[in-house]
């Protein structure tokens, strides 16, 4: 389904017009004439307007919207948190427009492949032009989610200080910003309930201590966040920070808080249900007696959720036995732990939805996994070495292995440097409720290493058998063949990343002419060119996004797209090449396509062409 | 001089000069060695390795100086695989946050350190890169190399040999880079080659290379010089010492 800003641009002109139509009935009724149809209209909107309150999944609203001016009126005026997949597909303006009573924004600017440096700095996705729209329109403004989004000191002031009643900041894999803006955030925001911070990156710069920001009466904290903040912290005033917020349930700590600082925070909080352990290692001249973890351990009855283990000493992991067998999710993905390592803990941990985990762990970490974890939903195994190899620690092996334990797993992201066409089939047909695969065979190119062949038919499995599958991932040699089954039989996928993939341009033609419900299409170093970006014209207004970097589409190419679908902007970006004198190229380094209510935006930088 | 040898290219010393960023290539070929906006410890290689199903083109054509050694192997070959060489980094392959792998780089190195046996084996390859600036007296410009690259001082000479051959001026000839393993020709070879590499070590000092085991050696080198034998006098006094206590 369609955005709703999608709906905007063809009930924008009618947006004014029904606002006259508005006042002619009500002119209608006052002057007591005909009224036949005006009062069962109102009374519609408003028996609709206090339905419509209890509708809170945005793919429904948008269709509420479709059904006619009136319930698109009142679908406005009802919907409280709005969420903009890609910043730049609306105006802040029009959205506060069109939005009115809203009190919870999701944001969210860069495309993923910009975590992986494949995005040049200065892109874009700044939130500054939002706020600033925002602190006039939306006044009562309680949540605020950004992801990927450039946030500076200025934003976030300006953000403190706007919104009365702000609760919750959650900032996601956003960059911009340092310890002063945070500052400004604890001091102002005093009804904050959630601070979360999520794989961002804060500055350090100012060497604001910004936590002993917080309001010194206490707070109304339930959730801290700060994992990934990379620079030391003032423990004493996180120390104090928890003993005065007695509604904290999420706490998780950077690495700079050590093994006897974390007791001392967890005698604070019995209370919590999540918990980030910071480093997990002593500190390096221990002072007194051992800290006593176990018994902190037991008295967390209340905790669901263990992660951190930044600098984990292996040692001390048994302190965490007595909470196992009540965690859904444990998060061991910076935790250099071999095998024997983890089974004592894992052994117990008989609830486990989700589990994160370094490859370290090898393929019999996993089988452990699978001996135990029968409830799993989403596991995801990170590379700890990440250079290309010929064998790594984990492999088919270890994904049988989870395929046969973990029958009830939804979602998947597996790094290893081999793979075979058996294993991947197994998962497909012993798991049928998986929604996200992502496959990642470090060894570019690399076939089934027991068979030779290529990936192919593993990944058309998934696609066949896996019905509910709406993102997939795909790596490893593939030929055009892996993406018509991908067309075939991926009618729900709403996201695909292609990575070194594919023969010819028939590859991207299956896929898109196949898949209907394509939202977010990422691909670099795929043999893709102008024909295959043609053939998805069709479509490319049902996107998000489509990201193409280092493939075969040549800026003529683009440029053809870029006239025939109005309301896409085509952007081509061409960063590390600086042609010589006289040397023409016409191929695009980078080709991001989104569509957009807006013409081009006004903040590219000089190395982006909008066609 | 060939000039066309002395280019500014980016690459691995010794195996690849020219970057491409586009698998057929119809011209376009990164000449200036420029950076794009990698992490500093990256090296900004974009290896685009096909498997020649569609396309048996792989090389670019202009490819003419001996510097240059096609990645890819034989060119045009029809193997159904082409495996790309052992610790080629590619940006932003794969797909691990950047932020994410620094923490697990430093991790792994806390690891080593603890000297946890087990440990060890399971990291069998060192992970992150060692890069050091590499400047060659009387060259334009600075170089840079991994020293996790090579396994020893041969290695590492045949490479810098490489990487700078088209630099030597003057007479150094068939010598060119001294060999530096073999401590014991130290003087022998401070009296007769022109050219002498010495190394910035972690306290600040300027030593020469090849006197301590070649592990130390990268664990200890910040920057790398190749300096003219007349100015590396100097240091001769302080590898004589650690000589004569050596034997």
């Amino acid at each position: 389904m369609s955005e709703a800003q999608a709906q905007m641009s063809e009930d924008d002109a009618d947006l004014a017009a029904a606002a006259g139509g508005a006042s002619i009935r009500t002119a209608v009724v006052t002057t007591g004439g005909d009224y036949s149809s005006p009062y069962p209209d109102q009374v519609l909107e408003n028996v609709l307007e206090n339905v419509l309150i209890f509708l809170t999944s945005r793919r429904d609203r948008n269709a509420v919207s479709l059904v006619c001016k009136s319930w698109y009126r009142a679908e406005a005026l009802t919907r409280s948190e709005i969420y903009i997949g890609n910043c730049y597909s609306v105006s802040p303006r029009r959205a506060a427009e069109r939005f009115r009573r809203v009190r919870s924004v999701v944001l969210k600017g860069k495309p993923r492949f910009a975590d992986f440096s494949l995005m040049p700095p200065d892109w874009g996705a700044h939130f500054a032009p939002w706020v600033i729209e925002m602190a006039e329109a939306y006044r009562g403004l309680e949540k605020l989610y950004l992801k990927r989004m450039n946030v500076t000191d200025d934003d976030l002031a300006v953000m403190a200080r706007s919104f009365g009643n702000f609760r919750e900041l959650v900032l996601v894999c956003c960059e911009g910003f340092g310890t002063a803006g945070l500052a400004v955030v604890a001091s102002k925001c005093r009804q904050l309930r959630v601070f979360d911070l999520i794989e961002a990156e804060v500055s350090d710069d100012d060497e604001v201590d910004w936590l002993s920001c917080f309001p010194e009466s206490g707070t109304c904290l339930e959730s801290l966040i700060f994992d990934c903040v990379e620079f030391p912290i003032n423990f004493d005033a996180l120390e104090n920070l928890v003993a005065r917020s007695r509604s904290l349930k999420k706490l998780r700590v950077n690495r700079f808080v050590n093994l006897e600082q974390l007791h001392r925070l967890m005698i604070l909080a019995p209370q919590l249900t999540d918990l980030g352990t910071g480093s997990f290692s002593p500190q390096d001249h221990p002072i007194d007696q051992e800290p006593d973890l176990v018994s902190a351990f037991t008295a967390c009855r209340s905790l669901v959720s263990l992660s951190g283990f930044r600098e984990t000493v292996p040692d001390y992991l048994p302190a965490v036995y007595p909470v196992c067998a009540n965690i859904t999710s444990l998060n061991f993905s910076y935790a250099n732990i071999t095998a024997d390592e983890l089974k004592p803990v894992i052994r117990n941990c008989h609830k486990l939805q989700i589990f994160w985990v370094l490859d370290s762990v090898r393929d019999e970490g996993l089988q452990a996994v699978a001996a135990t974890c029968k409830d799993l939903r989403e596991l995801r195994v990170f590379p700890i070495d990440a250079t290309e190899d010929n064998v790594g620690p984990v492999s088919d092996v270890g994904l049988q292995a989870i395929s046969e334990g973990c029958k009830k797993l939804e979602s998947i992201l597996y790094f290893c440097q081999q793979m075979t066409n058996a294993a991947v089939i197994s998962m497909s047909n012993n798991c049928p409720d998986l929604v996200v695969f992502r496959l990642c065979i470090i060894g570019r190119y690399r076939p089934d290493h027991s068979t030779g062949e290529p990936m192919d038919e593993g990944f058309g499995a998934i696609v066949k058998n896996c019905k509910k599958l709406t993102r997939l991932a795909v790596s490893g040699l593939l030929t055009d063949k892996a993406f018509s089954y991908i067309g075939q039989y991926g009618k729900l996928v709403r996201t695909l990343s292609f990575a070194f993939a594919g023969d010819s341009d028939l590859g991207l033609k299956y896929v898109l002419e196949g898949c209907s419900k394509l939202e977010k299409l990422e691909i670099r170093d795929c043999p893709f060119g102008d024909s295959a970006l043609r053939s998805g014209l069709h479509h490319y207004h049902n996107m998000r996004f489509l990201w193409m970097s280092t493939c075969r589409v040549t800026r003529q190419g683009c440029r053809e797209i870029a006239q025939q679908i109005p309301r896409v902007i085509v952007e081509v970006f061409r960063w590390n090449q600086i042609l010589e004198e006289g040397e023409k190229s016409d191929l695009v380094d980078t080709l991001y396509l989104y569509r957009s209510l807006e013409g081009p935006r006004a903040d590219a930088p000089k190395f982006v062409n909008i066609l | 001089m060939n000039f066309e040898e002395t280019e500014l290219r980016l690459g691995l010393p010794g195996n690849i000069s020219k970057l491409k960023s586009n698998i057929v290539n119809s011209g376009a070929t990164n000449v200036n060695g420029k950076r794009g906006f990698a992490e500093a410890a990256n090296v900004d290689l974009k290896l685009n390795l096909v498997s020649s199903k569609g396309d048996g083109e792989i090389v670019d054509q202009a490819a003419e100086s001996e510097e240059i050694k096609n990645l890819l192997g034989g060119a045009g070959s029809t193997d159904s695989v082409v495996k790309p060489p052992a610790k080629a980094q590619v940006v932003g392959w794969p797909p691990v946050r950047s932020s994410y792998r620094k923490n697990i780089i430093s991790l792994q190195k806390a690891a080593t350190k603890k000297g946890d046996e087990e440990n060890e084996k399971v990291m069998s390859s060192p992970m992150g890169a060692t890069f050091v600036k590499v400047s060659l007296d009387g060259a334009p410009y600075l170089r840079k190399v991994d020293l996790k690259m090579y396994k020893s001082y041969q290695e590492l000479s045949d490479a810098l040999g490489n990487m700078f051959n088209s630099f030597t001026i003057g007479n150094c000839g068939s010598q060119g880079m001294m060999d530096f393993m073999n401590e014991s020709r130290l003087m022998d070879l401070l009296n007769n080659s022109d050219y002498v590499p010495t190394y910035e070590d972690k306290d600040g000092d300027w030593m020469l290379v090849g006197d301590v085991p070649w592990e130390m050696f990268v664990g200890s080198c910040k920057r790398l010089r190749i300096m003219k034998g007349a100015e590396a006098i100097g240091l001769a006094p302080r590898a004589m010492e650690k000589c004569k206590n050596r034997t």
